[in-house]
């Protein structure tokens, strides 16, 4: 366990002096349901990508094949540990490629 | 030895005497410290003030940004965005305007921004009244700035001075509000000796040792903080008002022994041997108080004032040492605090500064002046008269006087 800061260990005012530390926030836990995206499905349209307001939607160079043979150079993938699983990406996907499932199934 | 040396002193840092009102005093001594950025709304009484500094600043006299503003929240708002860049800055209003400061007074404070504002107090509406008294001040009382309460012209001057000192003192890092009386002092002319620029800015350096926007070095200030930050950041800033008074003192000493002044963060007049006290604050209170306790001496009642320079951090050691020995004291508020058990909120402030030390004497809560309702010597007189009879009957009143309400309280 992280040890936990006292008033006289924080900085001043509670500024942020290390940028880009947000990343060490995983949201990820905060989750309920999972986004999960159908690689076939997908015609990589870019909405989840912009509608995601983490933004957990990762954009990669990576190419895939369709099982129907359709070649494309980028795959978008969820980043986990900062996905809240808020469901915009499911709701905004044109094609209904994103499903939500339950995180844990009881 | 040490009162000629204080006036060498006084005459190698002055450069000239001029007629003032306290505004003016506050604008000459924000021209003098030398700020970069200045915004403010127009409000009575506080008006001259800017209007002065925007004079200043058109003439090139100083040179810092002016931003006219739509709103007194706007203008807090500015001056805590350039503070936030490391601008040294100033800010000044009063009474409605201060009411709608009110969220972003907490902002500046939390955040650690050195903002000094001038306000001199007036009452708040309604009924809508443009007159002095201190409701305005009170009300910022919980905000976690710096009060300090000036009662003449040469003070406003030399506490805006020393405000920016304490201010940007590495220990501080607090917001500092200077006030005085709406009206009796925003808008009356009196002496004020003004210093050579190199002295004030000898005694006010720039000290940009603190964190501060710089797209160089990348931070955030302003962040959200959950409930498991919050408390200890909120902690942080009250301890450092607290821990302020030190630095304070420190300040007024050291400004007392640069410009051969004699401030202390409370002022005592006649109080070595006085049976009956006035623990007042701001100008004209002070002004007649005085008075009144040299006539009742003259009859043969031990009278003093002690008058609160510092209002916030409170003064407790300072309050409870000047008053400890004497027999009964009244605190003259000029402000309400309506639905407490006394009605006078430094009354309340005096009296949990005596509890703190444990020492239990009968202190009276007196509320006069309200919307600048003029408080005559002849007032304070009877007060203590009052006191005396007190004293003598052994019985106390266990409300708060109410002087002068006609009508008499209910
Ligand atoms: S569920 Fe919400 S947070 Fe997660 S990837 Fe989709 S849009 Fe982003
Ligand atoms: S919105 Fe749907 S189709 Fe478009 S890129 Fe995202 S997952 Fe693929």
């Amino acid at each position: 366990m992280m040890k936990q800061l006292t008033w006289k260990d924080l900085p001043i005012g509670g500024t942020v002096v290390e940028p880009g530390n947000a990343r060490r926030n995983l949201t990820g836990s905060w989750r309920t349901e999972r986004p999960v995206i159908d690689q076939d499905a997908c015609i990589r349209c870019r909405i989840c990508w912009m509608y995601c307001p983490e933004p957990a939607i990762l954009e990669l160079k990576k190419p895939y094949a369709t099982k129907a043979g359709k070649r494309y150079d980028l795959t978008y993938e969820i980043d986990y540990d900062h996905c809240k699983g808020c469901g915009i990406c499911a709701h905004e996907c044109p094609v209904k490629a994103i499903k939500m499932v339950p995180e844990v199934t009881g | 030895m040490a009162v000629a040396k204080a006036l060498s002193t006084r005459e190698e840092v002055v450069k000239e005497r001029v007629g003032l009102t306290s505004n003016y005093a506050a604008a000459y001594a924000v021209k003098t410290v030398d700020v970069d950025v200045i915004a403010a709304y127009p409000i009575t009484p506080q008006t001259t003030i800017i209007e002065k500094l925007a004079e200043f600043v058109a003439n090139g006299e100083i040179d810092a940004e002016y931003i006219p503003v739509e709103s007194e929240h706007s203008a807090l708002s500015a001056v805590v965005g350039a503070a936030a860049t490391g601008a040294r800055v100033f800010t000044a209003t009063s009474a409605q305007g201060l009411e709608f400061m009110h969220e972003v007074l907490y902002i500046a404070s939390g955040l650690r921004l050195p903002i000094v504002m001038a306000a001199p107090g007036r009452a708040l509406s309604a009924p809508i009244s443009i007159h002095g008294d201190y409701q305005d001040i009170m009300s910022a009382r919980d905000s976690g700035w710096v009060i300090m309460i000036a009662s003449s012209a040469q003070e406003v001057y030399d506490s805006i001075i020393m405000a920016y000192r304490i201010a940007e003192d590495n220990r501080v890092l607090l917001p500092v509000m200077v006030s005085y009386d709406g009206f009796l002092m925003s808008h009356t002319t009196e002496p004020v000796e003004l210093y050579h620029e190199e002295y004030v800015r000898k005694f006010t350096p720039r000290n940009l040792n603190r964190p501060r926007l710089d797209p160089r070095k990348p931070m955030t200030i302003g962040v959200i903080a959950s409930p498991d930050w919050y408390y200890e950041i909120k902690y942080q800033a009250i301890n450092a008002l607290k821990e302020s008074k030190n630095v304070i003192k420190e300040t007024h000493n050291e400004f007392n022994k640069a410009f051969g002044t004699n401030y202390d963060i409370v002022e005592k007049y006649m109080l070595d041997d006085a049976d009956y006290v006035l623990i007042t604050y701001g100008g004209a209170s002070s002004g007649n108080a005085k008075e009144a306790a040299r006539r009742a001496r003259e009859r043969g009642l031990r009278a003093g004032v002690l008058r609160l320079r510092l209002f916030r951090p409170f003064p407790t050691d300072e309050v409870v040492s000047a008053i400890k020995y004497s027999k009964v004291v009244a605190v003259v508020d000029r402000a309400l605090s309506p639905g407490n058990t006394y009605e006078g909120p430094v009354f309340n402030d005096v009296v949990s500064a005596l509890y703190n030390k444990g020492i239990n004497k009968p202190v009276i809560s007196v509320v006069h002046g309200i919307s600048q309702r003029t408080m005559l010597s002849d007032d304070f007189y009877n007060l203590y008269k009052k006191l005396d009879e007190y004293a003598k009957t052994g019985e106390y009143p266990r409300k708060t006087i109410f002087i002068g309400l006609r009508g008499g309280e209910a």
